[in-house]
């Protein structure tokens, strides 16, 4: 026990210096990508302004975002401040960039949390059937469905099931994540699920395929092993060997990868927030870059890395703690 | 020999679907960089026309025909993501070999990189910097091809690993041959039908990503006839009923994806030399 609990110790650390060297890499990258960008931020934000701005004005505003300084004083500048916690003011929507991110990251949070459940375990069932039925065709029509889904792109997905069901059925709303003209504090759980519902599932049906095709995969090489044989020949049914022996094999493989698809998670619901005018941080990425605003993008982006270096993060600690191949391979390094 | 007459059978007919695949695709290809300007032009007077036989997809809002339309959009949409991953391929192959064969310091750095460009889901990476190049079509390019490049890359070092392990490019150093002369008369040769088979099946990455992107208003601008255009002014009138601007543009682009990706799972059977005896 104690064994194991230095070896998580010892890919936690490892894993968080190889982390932050990658967000301070993300972070040079997307400042020079910022700062080479045509788009003036300056002219962005005195038109969001709205008012008419001598060149006086304008040169103050200049000296005291600092523009004319040399891109490395800035960079340190700005860095320094966002260590401190401070993102900038974001000139689309007139607040800190911070508080933004803290308000959106839970709208977007709770349409990523869902589309990742409902994804993992439908994938994972129908992965199961498919392994399970493995050439018959119930695994054949599974497996074309999950081909012609991965080819999909979301956001016609998400068109197609917008108008299905929310302007022919009329089941769903058409967008946002609460009703319009209803005070923010009188909402209630069973309006935002209702708004919830659909970009959730578009978000979902996205991603199961990778890990339906996974998990059949997986549960054939399983299915076709040795062990399962004399199971077999035991006397065990289909259904107890998959209880016994196939869960336990391929349930943390499949786990695994569904934390290290955190990247394309959010980048499929950039596309998710922007058909379904869903208020999160991928609606305001896109808004940020159509508008100029420097700092929201740079810390959205940020941000976005952070998240999926979490999320790889707790894929390796899974891999290298559960998995008992690794555990006894480390195990027997460790001895040695 | 009752079994080898199959194989050949197996085989020529993957060889028949690729063809035809291959002609579909540059049909319409062609179809949509050749099409007139004038066809797509359209008029008020039918706008917002539901699918008949003069218009196979119907007219948007303006009263251009979306058939034409699509086609173009397509068509654009495949130029871009064509590119785009011969460019990405390329960047691949590069990466590959230099991390295979260069020192231990460059394959961690290579794999670092890997790790880096992983690290930033790939929408926002190309808004950064297509918003970095100005928005349009040179932004997206590069945006795409410098997203797309890391799984062929990470598979192009194994495999130069594997060849560089080989007994004859042991033989070959031997014998005094220079690297670059291994590099080019012993591994480029062997990473040639990874390298087209990795291109082929990166395209509808790149060319998805294309629409997305085009969608979302960062890629062309809105004059030109891109797939992503036309999905997102459809978006407008949906609420009105017209869903024919929605759908039939958007399933045109899943098949031209699913087609692509079909060729190249067979050009993969197909220059796979275990397949021959099959």
């Amino acid at each position: 026990m104690k064994e194991a609990l230095k070896r998580i110790v010892r890919i936690f650390v490892t894993y968080s210096i190889r982390t932050i060297s990658l967000l301070f890499a993300v972070s040079v990258i997307s400042f020079v990508l910022v700062s080479a960008s045509p788009i003036d931020p300056v002219q962005q934000y005195l038109i969001g302004l709205g008012t008419a701005v001598s060149p006086q004005q304008r040169a103050e505003i200049e000296a005291y975002w600092g523009v004319n300084k040399p891109p490395i004083e800035r960079y340190l500048g700005w860095l320094s401040e966002a260590l401190h916690g401070n993102l900038g003011e974001s000139a689309l929507y007139r607040r800190p960039v911070a508080t933004i991110i803290g308000e959106r990251f839970w709208n977007s949070l709770a349409l990523m949390f869902c589309a990742w459940l409902l994804s993992g375990v439908i994938g994972f069932g129908l992965g199961c059937v498919m392994g399970m039925y493995q050439d018959q065709w119930a695994d054949k029509i599974l497996k074309k469905c999950c081909y012609i889904l991965s080819s999909v792109p979301v956001f016609w997905l998400g068109l197609v099931l917008l108008l299905v069901f929310c302007v022919w059925l009329k089941w769903f709303p058409i967008g946002f994540s609460t009703p319009i003209g209803v005070r923010s504090e009188d909402v209630t759980f069973g309006q935002r699920m209702h708004h919830l519902i659909l970009p959730a599932f578009t978000l979902s049906l996205m991603s199961f395929s990778n890990i339906a095709l996974h998990t059949r995969q997986k549960l054939i090489d399983v299915l076709s092993s040795e062990y399962v044989l004399f199971a077999r020949a035991r006397g065990e049914g289909k259904w107890t060997v998959l209880c016994r022996h196939g869960l336990r094999n391929i349930l943390f493989p499949a786990l695994t990868l569904q934390f290290a698809s955190f990247a394309e998670l959010f980048g499929g619901s950039v596309m998710a927030e922007n058909v379904f005018s869903y208020p999160g941080l991928g609606s305001a990425v896109s808004a940020a870059g159509l508008n100029g605003d420097v700092p929201l993008l740079l810390g959205i982006t940020l941000f976005s890395a952070l998240f999926v270096c979490v999320g790889n993060m707790i894929a390796n600690l899974l891999y290298g703690v559960i998995d008992p191949q690794v555990r006894a391979f480390s195990a027997q390094n460790y001895r040695s | 020999m009752k079994g080898q007459h199959h194989s050949i059978n197996s085989r020529t007919k993957v060889v028949i679907w690729t063809v035809v695949m291959a002609v579909v695709f540059t049909f319409v290809y062609m179809f949509g960089i050749f099409a007139s300007d004038e066809a797509a032009a359209g008029s008020f007077l039918d706008a917002k026309q539901p699918p008949s036989w003069e218009h196979f997809f119907g007219t948007d809002a303006l009263g251009r025909d979306l058939f034409i339309r699509t086609l173009k959009g397509v068509s654009v949409s495949m130029t871009v993501g064509i590119a785009a991953s011969l460019i990405s391929a390329v960047i691949a192959v590069v990466v590959g070999i230099a991390a295979a064969t260069g020192s231990k310091y460059a394959d961690a750095f290579v794999n670092w990189l890997i790790d880096l460009v992983m690290s930033v889901p790939h929408t926002i990476l190309i808004i950064l910097i297509s918003f970095a190049l100005g928005r349009g079509l040179k932004g997206l390019l590069i945006g795409i091809a410098a997203t797309h490049w890391c799984s062929l890359a990470r598979l192009t070092r194994g495999e130069v690993l594997q060849l560089r392990a080989q007994q004859y490019v042991a033989v070959s150093r031997k014998l005094g041959k220079s690297g670059g002369w291994i590099l080019m008369h012993h591994l480029l040769p062997h990473l040639v039908p990874q390298f087209f088979v990795g291109l082929i099946l990166m395209f509808p990455h790149a060319i998805l990503h294309e629409a997305s992107i085009s969608f979302l208003g960062f890629g062309l601008s809105p004059e030109q006839p891109a797939i992503g255009i036309i999905l997102s002014e459809s978006m407008r009138y949906l609420s009105t009923g017209m869903w024919w601007s929605a759908v039939l543009p958007g399933l045109v682009l899943v098949l031209i994806v699913l087609l692509v990706d079909r060729l190249g799972e067979h050009l993969r059977i197909i220059m796979d030399p275990y397949s021959a005896q099959q």
